[in-house]
This record gives C-alpha cells, structure tokens and sequence, in this order.
C-alpha cells in the first residue's frame, strides 16, 4: 500500500469515527446560508440575484471552520513528525491531508448548496451551476486552506489569522464561482468559468502542495 | 554579487545603514520639496477636476511602491528559505508594515481623491478593489510573521505566504478586473485623459522619486530596529 | 565497524546554540545514551539526526555516506520515538500500528510480534484514547519495534512506564542490539543495558 494511499485512508478512517465533526460543519452551512435572507428581507428577486454570493461565501467560511484542525491533530499528538519521517514526498502527504479535507468537506457542500440554493429560488441551470463550480471551486479552497492551517501551525491566535490569510487568497475562486451563476441568470452559459476555476485548481495543485510540505518542515523545526 | 553577501551579515548591514542613511535622508527630503512644489503649486488644476487632481501625485506613487513593496518581501522571502540569509528577515520584518502604510495611503487618498467625484468615500472600481486586497495580503504576513514566540519561526512561515501571495497577486487582480467589468462597464478612475500631459507627467516622476527614497529610508530604519531588536532578545535569553 | 558517525554537530534554535560540536560514533549492537540536564538540548539533538532539525554544522553519516544525501533513504532507517506518542485516540491499538507501518511503506508483518513484547495483546482492539498514558507509551514503544529498522532514536523512552513495562524495554532493546541494529536513547533515569554508552550532554 503506498504512503499516500494509507494516509488517505487513515484520515477519512478517522472522520468516519467521528462523523459529528463534519456534520457540525454542514450545518452551519446551512444556518449560515439562512440568516442572509433574515437579514436581507425576503424579497424573491434580490434572493435570486444575489444567491450565488451568498452560497459561495457560506461555503468558504463552513470550509474554513474545519480547516483549523487539518493539521493542528496531528501536530498535537506527535503524529506530524512520523509524517515529516515518512520515507516519500511530503508534497504527497500534504495532499493527501488536502484531498481527504475536500472528500468530507468541499464535497458534500457541492452537493447540499444546490439543495440551498432552492430556497433562493434559483433556476435548475442555476442550481447545476451553482453545484458544479463548487465541486470545481473547492478543491482550491481545501489547498489554500491547507496551506494557511500549515502556515498557523502552533501559532497564537491560529484560527482568526488562518481566515485572515486564507481569504484574500480564495478571492479568484469566488469571483469565478459565482459570476458563473450569475451568467446564468443572464441567459449565458458557465462553461468558460467552470474552465477558469479549473485552471485555478490546477495552479493550485501544482503550487501549494510544495508551499504546504515547505511550512510542514518549518513546524517541525 | 559578493559585495551583497558580504551585506547579508546584519551587524554589517547596520553599520553600513547607519553610515549612508545621514546623506540618504536629507537627499530624500529635497527631492520630497521640489516633488510637493512641482504637485502642488507648479502644476495646473485639472479643467474636470480641480484641485484634487494633485492627490494623484501621491496616490499613484503609493501604489506602485506599494506592489514593489510586495516584490521586495517576495524576494527576500526566497533568499531567507533558500540561503537563510538572517538579514532577509530581519529586512521582511521591518519592510511589510512600510509597504502596508504605502498601500493604507494608496487607499486613503484614492478614497478622498474620489469623494469629490462620485460623493462617496468609496466605490469598487477594480484597481482600489486589488489594492485593498494587496493591503490584506501584508496584514497577513505582518501579523504570522509576529505570531510566533519563536521569532525565526515566523520569519520563515511569513516567508512562504509572501512567496505564494506574489505568485497569487497577478491571478487576484486578473479576477478583479474580470470582476469589475462584469459589474461596472466603464472603469471610473483617469489619470486625466487617454495620454498623460507633460506637465503632470513631471511632478508625477520627482513624486515617484521621492517617495522611493522615503521607502529606502523607512526600510533602511525599520531594519535597524528589527536587528537591535532581535539582538536584546538573544542577550535577554541568555540572561 | 562504524556503522553510524556523528561529527562537530552544532545547532542553533532562536538564535542560542543549544548543541555544540558533538561528535560520537555507534557500531552495530551499540546503544547510545544521551544524558544531561532539561534543557541540555538532548532532543534537539535527536531531532537533528532524525533531519527533523536543520543543524547548522556538521557531518551525520552511515556507512560511510552523509545521510543527508538520500532522506528518504535515511527515513527508512531510523524508527522514531518522540515525547509524543504519535498514536490516534481514535483508532485501535492494532490499527495504528498496521497504519504507521504502512505510512512507512513497509509490511504490518511484524505488528503482532510487537504487540506481544510489550503485552500488549489483550489491548489490541481498544481505541487508544480509551488506554492510560503508560499504556500508550508501551504502544508507542511497540510501533517501534513493529517498524523493522536498523536505527532507533528515542526520546525519554522510559516515561510513563511501570517496572514489568521498562522490563520489556529492556529486552526489547537486548534483542534489537544483539541482531545487529543501533539505538540512541535521551533518558533521565539508567537504562541498564549491559554495554550502553553513555554521552553527557552539558
């Protein structure tokens, strides 16, 4: 069984045993995504309008509320230093931490913000829309993520300054995201966007795996 | 470049800073005269815009300073991971809040400078947009940089934010310019017309000038401090 | 034969050197211990030879040839105790062992036999949250017996260990020594394995 592969199995093995954590984290997805129209007012199409944002950034902070535990666990329990001597690439394990992040979290997202995106009644097109730019989205966001809980390993005040250097860096994401939605609405189609977010992804992986292993080595330092 | 290795030692460093920052300073401040003369006095008033035009001279400096500033702690980020120079963080250090306060400045009299034209403090015109999001991306690094007790920790942890951020701030403002367009069809801000006069042209470079050498100056100082500052936390330590 | 060379290591953590031009060689069927003060840099100094730590001078050799050449090579040798357990409280005693053999890319074949050197048998499905702390250490022990290499760096191996529990340290240690691996040991307390040498650290 190669390292990678074991790594991904022991992290979702993990989550499995303890499913709530992941539940805690859709659910505020859902609150989260409820309170705008509370705040906003009801009107039908202002929600529709603005749906997308809101789903999209909904998304980002849920994500962003079980990254601080990415690799905080296993810093604290000694495990990170058996990944730092793990005899192949620390790049792989890094993505092998990201990867098993996006099946449990930026997954099940991209499947629950159609179901929330009826509430703001957006269009069956919008909902597709809204739903694969997510499942494209997200795995940039679970990279970027990783990157800034690696970055904060240790540090004070960890997870305000995880979100502080995290979102400036999710902005591109978002903006594809949601204005692929929003092409929607205006009769157009979201294939040019879905290939942007997709570029973005890959940008991402052939960045940040590297930048994540880099502050992995400096925590163990 | 042995001359710079031999500079990447931080007691020479300071010893050299202090040597040439005497002459440094008050070459800035002349040039800083004749640049605020040239802007505020010498140059005509925008026939659209008045007097307000002359927060440009400083708005548009701050901003390319700003993305230098960015550069510059991209760059001694790489020397600090690659060749562990302990003057590039130190440098890092007392760089990013300098680049942070150019880019607030940027942001302050791009505020101000559009008040007058749009009547409010603010709009999301692409360019503002991106550099607020740059002035974020230094709070990110000021702020993990300090995160640490562990001062070497930080440094090099701000170290590969700044590298990924220079990396990323191409992509960001790319998005915001798609972004910008989609929302808002003509781009608000003009530097005063398809092709720069002459006239604004000049106070415009002894401007950039001068507010360069006041960056250099700043960091120069900055760096001072952050090298006594990392000295009396060695001596307290062994204390 | 000098299986294992150390020398004029040096490292530096937030700018106060904390090991100072160590040198020191290990045959096989030698074990090391490391002794000094809290705070004498024992485990700064482990982590070093684990690569864990960037020493700023000095030479870690095997065989001849700077470790630092082939990491991950070196990876493979070394079996690493630390002040942590390094297990998953979620996970059964069996299961973080068969896990942390695979996340070496090496067989679970010897996992069982680990399991019984330190009795820990009757334990094998238990989540390890559920184990106190000697007994997790004795599992952390057994992870690195079940690891299969010729180098073991421990840290503080004896903590949280009751006699029969140091016991089967001890004999742990007899046989991995007398097949010919190496062990190097930080420890307050004596090992009291017969030939240990001792490196104190000021």
């Amino acid at each position: 069984m190669s390292g990678f592969t074991a790594l991904l199995a022991r992290d979702l093995r993990l989550v499995w045993r303890r499913p709530g954590d992941v539940m805690v984290v859709l659910a505020f997805f859902v609150v989260a995504t409820v309170l705008f129209p509370l705040g906003i007012g009801p009107e039908a199409n202002l929600l529709a309008r603005i749906a997308a944002g809101i789903l999209w950034c909904a998304a980002l902070f849920a994500a962003l509320l079980s990254l601080e535990r990415l690799f905080a666990a296993d810093y604290e329990d000694g495990a990170l230093d058996l990944l730092l001597l793990a005899p192949w690439p620390l790049e792989l394990a890094a993505l092998a931490k990201c990867l098993a992040h996006w099946i449990v979290t930026g997954l099940p997202l991209a499947l629950l913000a159609p179901l929330m995106g009826l509430l703001f009644g957006l269009s069956g097109e919008g909902l597709l829309a809204v739903g694969l730019t997510l499942l494209v989205g997200t795995p940039a966001l679970s990279l970027i993520g990783g990157l800034a809980a690696a970055l904060t390993l240790g540090a004070r005040r960890g997870g305000a300054l995880l979100a502080l250097l995290a979102l400036p860096l999710c902005v591109p994401t978002l903006i594809f995201g949601t204005s692929a939605v929003e092409s929607v609405a205006m009769g157009e189609g979201f294939l040019t966007h879905l290939a942007i977010l997709g570029a973005l992804a890959l940008l991402s992986l052939a960045t940040l795996p590297w930048a994540i292993a880099a502050a992995l080595r400096q925590a163990g330092e | 470049m042995a001359s710079l290795h031999v500079l990447a030692n931080p007691a020479r460093f300071r010893r050299f800073s202090q040597r040439v920052l005497p002459a440094l300073s008050i070459v800035t401040a002349l040039v800083l005269a004749v640049g605020l003369w040239l802007a505020l006095i010498e140059s005509p008033p925008d026939y659209q815009q008045g007097e307000t035009v002359r927060i440009m001279f400083i708005h548009v400096p701050s901003a390319w300073l700003s993305m230098m500033g960015y550069a510059l702690l991209a760059v001694l980020g790489a020397s600090l991971l690659v060749w562990r120079h302990p003057l590039a963080a130190l440098m890092a250090r007392g760089a990013a809040p300098v680049g942070a306060v150019f880019a607030a400045v940027c942001l302050l009299t791009g505020s101000l400078w559009g008040r007058p034209m749009w009547g409010t403090y603010w709009v999301w015109d692409a360019r503002l947009t991106s550099m607020l999001l740059l002035f974020f991306l230094y709070l990110g690094h000021i702020a993990l940089s300090r995160a640490y007790d562990d001062a070497e920790r930080g440094d090099r942890a701000a170290a590969i934010l700044a590298l990924v951020g220079a990396i990323n701030l191409p992509v960001i403002k790319f998005s915001v310019d798609w972004w910008n367009t989609l929302h808002q069809p003509a781009s608000v801000m003009k530097l005063g017309g398809p092709s720069i006069d002459p006239s604004i042209l000049t106070p415009l470079l002894v401007m950039a000038v001068a507010l360069l050498l006041l960056f250099i100056v700043l960091v120069l100082l900055r760096t001072e401090t952050e090298i006594d500052r990392r000295r009396l936390e060695a001596a307290e330590m062994l204390a | 034969m000098t299986e294992f060379e150390v020398s004029g290591l040096s490292c530096r953590r937030g700018g106060r050197p904390v090991v100072g031009n160590i040198s020191f060689t290990l045959a096989r069927g030698e074990l090391l211990a490391l002794t000094g003060r809290n705070g004498s840099g024992k485990t700064t100094l482990l982590r070093a030879l684990a690569l864990l730590v960037t020493a700023d001078a000095g030479g870690i050799r095997w065989q001849g040839t700077d470790v630092r050449h082939d990491r991950d090579g070196w990876r493979r040798r070394i079996a690493w105790l630390g002040h942590l357990d390094g297990l998953k409280g979620d996970l059964a005693v069996r299961e973080n062992l068969a896990t942390a053999c695979h996340l070496r890319e090496a067989s679970a074949d010897r996992v069982d036999d680990a399991l019984a050197a330190f009795d820990l048998a009757p334990l094998a499905n238990r989540a390890v949250r559920t184990l106190s702390a000697g007994q997790r250490r004795r599992v952390a022990l057994a992870r690195v017996v079940a690891a299969d290499a010729p180098l073991w760096l421990l840290d503080e191996p004896l903590n949280a260990l009751d006699g029969p529990s140091q016991a089967a340290l001890r004999a742990a240690l007899a046989s991995h020594l007398a097949a010919g691996g190496l062990a190097i040991a930080a420890t307050h307390a004596a090992l009291e394995v017969p030939n240990a040498r001792v490196l104190e650290l000021a």
